[in-house]
């Protein structure tokens, strides 16, 4: 059948069948060896070794929602890379975030984003957020054959809910499973340090600067105690990747920006090594 | 059994051109056009739901006159290939010629084959570049033949008169609103010579704008933002024919349509 789309032939009877609009449904009709989850593995001994993406951190404000992740991929203990990208826009008014097998998980994100786009091309219309929500959760657990050898991906899907009118954030375990987040949110090997940090700064009525920074502060808390999660790399000037999705839609802070928050934070942070802190009583 | 009539080929395929020519006829023609930063799309269409006019990729969109049902499988079927193949090379290897060829084939394979009814519909593919000379218009008629169209392009009915109208005074670099106005006014044209209102609610606008900052250059014009850029222009053009008037009202026109353009977008 794929061979039909690759000349210039007629479209195949089902291009022109009405159905569903997902991509999906219609990717695991045409080509079901292109959908990540249909792929078998061989019986491995055994963790694969592949590079592994570390923390995503989310908060939310009122009027949005904020998304940053670190930029460190691993392999083992080795650093895979210093400048990955593991936050991504998944259409105008979400955006997801990834930890995991780096490799797998892009290409999920590749998926996702094209499945939203798909379903408004067709339709004419915007998913709802849940209906995103969801979706992301189908995709993970199509991945769980993988997850169960070691190739685990684990998402955190943030967005601006039009109808409610607020930024809502979810995050996911390898099954699936899916769960609304009140407040802040962190996924990943470094989100055990990422989450005390925000459990700590954490106000329902932070502005949406104090909400950067704040995300900005967990991440660099994570990178403190974990190894897998990078700090802000002064030096080469990489810096943490933050994203900001309000009414207005996904923004990606630019590099100048991001690096005046990490830059403001290291600066306190050499008078006071573990940050701000959180009144007793 | 009674033997059937011999019918010549020449004869059956001029029936079912006729057939298909009078099916796209029934409906209301629509124009594209291009103009300084992109490729705009108008059409009378009274229905806010049924679009004429969508996106199919990136930089690509679809234009369709003739029978709804019918077009709408076909955009359809445009959207799944593209996204498949973008899916599987890379977003940058859909390109409006190979959705042309797609759908020139699959027209052409249903107008020539006899267990099937030819399709009543007329269809444009259109490819915003990043410079005007990178812009691409394919006309596709019932039939499955390509076109390779310049300037402007109408399909339809009417197509006929509304494009040698457009012919002669479409020229390049025009603004977006000078582009708007000289749509409205061929669709206007009554085939008779006459000539009609057709107030903004029933017209249907879309560009590919090259200007957009997002990789989806697709976006529909409506509400504010369309009447503004017909509103001021109805202002400067009461006086019939007065070229300097409406050289003025479009300069202005220009100015609020474009900052409205933006914060349409930020807006949204």
């Amino acid at each position: 059948m794929e061979a039909n789309t690759r000349s210039t032939g007629r479209l195949p009877a089902a291009f022109l069948t009405p159905g569903s609009s997902s991509f999906m449904d219609f990717l695991s009709d045409q080509s079901p060896e292109m959908l990540p989850g249909n792929r078998s593995l061989p019986p491995l001994q055994g963790a694969i070794e592949a590079p592994h993406g570390t923390t995503i951190v989310a908060a939310s404000f009122p009027g949005g929602v904020v998304l940053a992740g670190d930029r460190r991929a691993t392999m083992g203990n080795m650093i895979a890379q210093r400048d990955i990208e593991k936050v991504f826009p998944a259409d105008e008014y979400s955006a997801v975030g990834i930890a995991g097998t780096a490799g797998l998980a892009v290409e999920m994100v590749k998926l996702f984003q094209l499945e939203l786009e798909h379903f408004e091309k067709v339709e004419g219309a915007q998913l709802s957020l849940e209906g995103k929500a969801n979706r992301l959760s189908t995709m993970i657990r199509s991945n769980l054959a993988m997850a169960m050898q070691g190739l685990a991906v684990v998402p955190l899907f943030a967005g601006y809910d039009v109808d409610r009118e607020k930024g809502r954030i979810f995050s996911y375990d390898v099954t699936g499973g899916r769960s609304e987040e009140t407040g802040y949110a962190a996924t990943g090997s470094g989100s055990i340090f990422a989450r005390g940090s925000m459990k700590k700064l954490y106000r329902e009525d932070l502005t949406q600067e104090q909400a950067l920074t704040l995300v900005v502060q967990a991440l660099y808390d994570a990178a403190d105690d974990d190894s897998a999660t990078g700090g802000p790399d002064v030096a080469r000037r990489i810096y943490p990747i933050v994203t900001v999705i309000t009414d207005e839609g996904f923004r990606r802070l630019t590099d100048q920006e991001s690096s005046e928050i990490a830059r403001s934070i290291l600066e306190r942070r050499l008078e006071q090594p573990d940050g701000p802190r959180a009144a007793l009583l | 059994m009674s033997t059937p009539f011999y019918v010549s080929p020449q004869q059956a395929m001029a029936d079912r051109a006729e057939y298909a020519r009078k099916g796209i006829a029934r409906g209301r023609s629509l124009v594209v056009l291009q103009y300084a930063d992109g490729i705009v799309f108008v059409g009378e269409n009274p229905s806010r739901a049924l679009h004429k006019f969508s996106e199919i990729y990136d930089r690509i969109g679809f234009a369709a006159a003739g029978k709804y049902n019918e077009y709408e499988n076909l955009r359809i079927g445009g959207v799944r290939y593209a996204d498949l193949r973008g899916y599987t090379y890379d977003r940058d290897d859909v390109t409006a010629r190979g959705l042309a060829n797609v759908y020139a084939q699959t027209l052409g394979t249903i107008f020539s084959s006899a267990a099937e009814k030819p399709y009543e519909v007329e269809l444009v593919v259109a490819e915003v570049g990043s410079e005007p000379e990178g812009d691409q218009i394919y006309r596709l008629p019932h039939d499955g033949s390509i076109v390779d169209e310049h300037g402007s392009v109408a399909v339809g009915g009417n197509s006929e008169q509304i494009s040698s109208f457009l012919d002669q005074r479409h020229r390049d670099g025009m603004t977006l609103a000078e582009a708007l106005k000289l749509a409205v006014q061929a669709l206007s044209r009554e085939p008779g010579g006459g000539e009609r209102e057709i107030p903004a609610e029933r017209l249907e606008v879309a560009v590919l704008d090259r200007t957009r900052p997002q990789q989806r250059k697709f976006k529909r014009i409506v509400g504010r933002q369309l009447a503004r850029l017909l509103g001021t222009e109805a202002a400067a053009t009461t006086p019939t024919d007065a070229p300097s008037d409406a050289e003025d009202g479009d300069s202005t026109d220009t100015g609020t349509g474009s900052a409205s353009g933006s914060t349409e977008e930020t807006g949204k």
